[in-house]
Parts: C-alpha cells; structure tokens; sequence
C-alpha cells in the first residue's frame, strides 16, 4: 500500500512543514503521493513533483478551495484515499483542524503529533505536554497520522519527477465562509524553521519593551517567541506563542527572557539544542532546562547582550 | 438557543507529571484532577452568551468515570443549567468520544457545541473536528472571538499565521482557544446552589458506541532528560560561551 500526504500551501508556496511531513511520511512507506488541493495552484503541484521522495502529485483544483476550509477539503480527501494504508499531514494548525474529520468520516483512530516512526504501525508521541513519550500502535486498516514538523528533517526540494495527475473536486459546501486572514507578514525568519529564537515573557512588562528583543533578534537573524503570559497581556501577537497550545521549536538557540518557564512554555522549547535563560528570579523554573542561565535584571542585561554581540568579529546567520 | 459543552476532567495543569515505573502510564494516584483548562473557556463563552440573552440554555456533559461528575458540577457552578456525565471506565479515544457526543447531540438538540480546542493530557486535538464530521457540521476551531448574527457565528481562529475569521452556519461545532475569555469562580453559594441544578447520568452501554480503543498504548516513558547547565556571571561570559563553547553565535 502507499501512503497519501496532504500537502499545506498557500497556492503560491508549498508551506516548509509540509518537507519534514514528506520526510516522515516516506519513513513509513516509499511509495509516497501528494496531494495537492487549491485553487490555481499548479506551480505547487509542480514544485512537490520535484521532491525526490515524492512519487506522484494529485492535483485538484478550484475555486472553493482557495482558503482550505477543512470543510472542503475533506470529501477531496476521502474520495481519493481509496487505495492508501496511511493519510499524512503535518501538525500545525493547517493539519489539526483538518485530518480529525477525515479520520472521523474513515472511522479511524487518529494518531495526532508523532515525533518518530517506529514502524508502520508504531508511533512515538509527546504527551502531557512532553512529560511523557508514548509508544503507541495503531490497529486501524487505514491510518490517519499528524507529524510534529521540528521532529523530522525537511526533504530536498529538486532532482525529483514525479507525474502529476489532475483529478475531480468533491462535493463543495456552503457550511462555512471564508471571511478574511490578518497575517502577520514579517521579514525574520519564522518561528518554527529559525535557527535562533529569542523569546520574551510577562517579565517584559510591555509590548514597547519587546524593542530589547527586537534589537538583539536583528543582531542574531533569530526569530522572536513569547511566553503565553506574554500574548495573554497584550505585548505581542498569537502567532508568537511558543508552547503547549502554541507553536513548537526547536532552534540551535533559544534565549528565553523574562520567561519563568511554566511546563506548558517548557513544552514547546526544551527540545532546543542551546536553551539560554535571563530572568531575575534565580529559583524560577526555566534555569533547571537552560545550558546557560545568566540571572540578572533583563532592563540591564539586554543592552549589555548586544553591546557584547556588537563587539564580536563575526555572528552566525 | 441552546448551547452543549463538554467538558473533560485531566491532571491539573499545574501538576508535575510523573510517569509510572513499569511504563503503563502516568501516574494518577492523590493527584490534583481539574477541568481542562480551555474547556473553562468553552463554558465561560457560552453562560457569556446565555447572559446576553441569545441562548436560553446551556447543558455541559462530561464522559468518564464517577469522578468526572466533578468537572460538570463546576460547570454548573457558574452559570450552566444542566449536566449530563457519561460514565465510563478506561481509556476512550476522541473518535470514541465524539461517538458519544453525536448521540448526546441527537438526544439534547443544541444549536451549538462548544469545548476546548484540545486537552492537555493526551494533547489529541481532535474531539470537535471528530464531531463536526459525524454530525456534517461546520467546525470552527481554535476560536479566540465568537460573534452571534443572524443565523450564523462569525468566528476569529487563532492560526499560525495569525488570525483567520469564518462564518459558520449554526449549528456550529467551536473548538475553544485560553485566549477567548477570562473564566471566572464560581461563588461559594453558587456551588452550594449547583449541588440542587439536574445531573443525568447515562450509562455508556445504553448509547449503543463501539468504545474499544483502537490504538495499542504499548509503554509510556520519560522523556531524555536535559543534561545539568551552568550558570555564568555576567553577560560578558555568556557571550563567550555561546560563541566558544556552544558555538552558536
């Protein structure tokens, strides 16, 4: 049997995470197809032909998937899921919301969020917020399985020629309406694919004080997180929440400033290679993961962190 | 309008998991049990609504053992008329769960099931899509903002690239984001108060779901621990080590 992964795009792009979906997903079995759901999206379907791990693309396009409602999306999937043992996306907020309800109409038990393919059957996946592993085996005949991204590498993106075969769009529906999506457009590198990531917590104090994290992100090219407390009081936008509910990271560095350092903050970041901790409070919590805690007032400690980095010969990008 | 939420009971969030030594699970005994914390959200939003005067009832159920009754008593405590626990022992997955919610919908009629976009024990995140395909409802997700029109929610989701809004017709699944409200605390004569409020219990084997869990837990472990770090003395040496030692600067 083979394997059917939904790719996420944005008719433009194929979105990064869908690379180290492609990756897992080819753990599990090599004959991998893609398949790609949009409305003008034919370079998209291209650029996936050109993954060498890919096989083959499907490609099903029109009007009334242009904003990927899961509404929509899902009788596409069921009706070309026919012949595969796996259904595959990746478990960002694209993938979350969409493959419970096609894994609820297959009526199969859906493995959410795996960190690493054991065999085709057998899973490892974080629970409690990453307190514990479970190693967990699926018995359904068709398998639905969401991939948490940062635990697998992205796939090359050329030397491939997989072919590209059109199919039918399913049965629209008017359940829903897009109405508007506000994207924060940025010119960082984004959160779950940088290499460095500096975070600020409820420790800022205001979202004027996030210019201290700003002015350092800029030095290091690094991507800037936030605690949930953080977006909770106002000083930065959702799309910045690192954890639990929020986003997963793992950077080669991670500086969590005026962070305490809940479990579910800890959850999206101790998989970091480098983890850094300023805060004041030398008993909080975020020191016991941090390789290197500097505790200190972070109103002292930031200016001085980039008057440092200014005298260094070279930084990293 | 009437609106169901479900509730679930799981460790409290503040509760350090421990797993168990011979890696059957975690451990559960004499540990602190709450609501899910973004099942208080779903809750507070719909007595929110019933307080505005659109929705005239809200029931909240609850699907587990005895125990459970406690995550629907507080629901009642601050502000929902009704509650239904489905008991139930042992493990059950979302699909099974939102088998279980699809009768409970067939049964009670709501206009609207609210609940919290995923809890934080088995981190699923599937019970509300699970349930708004069974019952070929719209689904919106991850809601930070609900506003009631006419016949249809216009939603705000809290998505990673930002902020997504959709219109819903109703009946509408909405899957609960911690930022969609502020819970409150239930009042101690209101707690005294929901002890009077119905309380059905439903025995799973009535609802005629298949609950047998599909997925085999084979062990649960630690997770590889962090080795110990150091704590350095100045922003000075910090910098140093990142570029010297660790490299990563």
């Amino acid at each position: 049997m083979s394997v059917l992964l939904i790719a996420e795009h944005n008719n433009k792009e194929i979105k990064p995470f869908t690379l180290n979906a492609i990756t897992a997903a080819s753990q599990i079995d090599q004959d991998l197809h893609v398949l790609v759901i949009g409305h003008s999206c034919e370079a998209v379907a291209k650029s996936i032909s050109e993954i060498p791990n890919v096989k083959k693309v499907i490609h099903v396009d029109d009007a009334v998937y242009e904003n990927y409602l899961p509404e929509n999306f899902t009788p596409v999937v069921i009706k070309n899921s026919e012949n595969y043992s796996h259904i595959i996306c990746s478990a960002n907020t694209f993938g979350k919301n969409l493959m419970p309800r096609i894994a609820a109409l297959l009526d199969t038990s859906q493995v959410s969020d795996i960190i690493k393919v054991i065999s085709a059957d057998t899973f490892l996946r974080p629970i409690y917020a990453g307190n514990a592993f479970a190693t967990v085996k699926s018995t359904d005949a068709k398998k639905c399985i969401t991939i948490r991204p940062t635990s697998f590498d992205p796939a090359p993106t050329t030397g491939g020629t997989a072919e590209i075969v059109k199919a039918e769009k399913a049965e629209a529906s008017d359940l829903t309406k897009f109405i508007k999506r506000e994207e924060v457009k940025s010119d960082r590198p984004e959160l779950g694919t940088a290499r460095v990531v500096i975070s600020g917590g409820r420790g800022m104090g205001s979202g004027d004080n996030f210019k201290l994290i700003t002015a350092i992100a800029d030095k290091l090219n690094a991507a800037i997180g936030a605690s949930r407390a953080a977006v909770d009081a106002g000083y930065i936008t959702n799309d910045h929440q690192v954890g639990q509910t929020g986003k997963v990271v793992v950077p080669d560095l991670y500086i969590a400033v005026g962070i305490s350092g809940a479990i579910q903050h800890l959850a999206g970041m101790k998989e970091s290679k480098i983890i850094v901790a300023i805060n004041k409070d030398g008993e909080a919590p975020i020191f016991s993961v941090a390789d290197y805690g500097l505790e200190a007032d972070l109103f002292e400690a930031l200016p001085q962190f980039l008057e440092e980095l200014n005298k260094l010969n070279t930084i990293q990008k | 309008m009437k609106i169901l939420v479900a509730v679930k009971r799981v460790i409290d969030y503040n509760v350090q998991v421990r797993v168990k030594e011979d890696g059957t699970g975690v451990v559960t005994d004499n540990v602190k049990m709450s609501t899910n914390p973004p099942d208080d959200n779903a809750i507070e939003e719909a007595v929110k609504i019933k307080e505005s005067g659109k929705a005239k009832e809200v029931v909240a159920v609850t699907i587990g053992e005895d125990k459970a009754q406690e995550t629907v008593r507080k629901a009642l405590a601050v502000g929902a008329d009704k509650g239904i626990h489905v008991k139930v022992d042992g493990i059950i997955e979302p699909l099974a769960v939102s088998k279980i919610l699809q009768k409970i919908v067939e049964k009670e009629k709501p206009d609207l099931v609210f609940m919290g976009k995923q809890a934080i024990d088995d981190d699923c995140n599937q019970t509300g899509q699970m349930l708004a395909a069974l019952l070929n409802w719209p689904q919106a997700t991850f809601a930070s903002k609900i506003e009631i029109k006419d016949k249809s929610l216009e939603v705000t989701r809290e998505v990673d690239e930002g902020l997504e809004t959709i219109q819903t017709n109703i009946p509408s699944i909405v899957t609960c984001d911690l930022r969609l409200n502020e819970p409150r605390y239930a009042s101690l004569p209101n707690i005294m108060k929901a002890k009077k409020k119905p309380l059905e219990q439903i025995n799973v084997s009535d609802l005629g779901v298949d609950t047998k869990p599909r997925i085999e837990q084979i062990k649960v472990e630690e997770p590889p621990k962090r080795k110990a770090g150091i704590k350095v003395a100045s922003v000075e040496e910090l910098v140093q080590k990142l570029k010297n030692e660790a490299k990563v600067i």
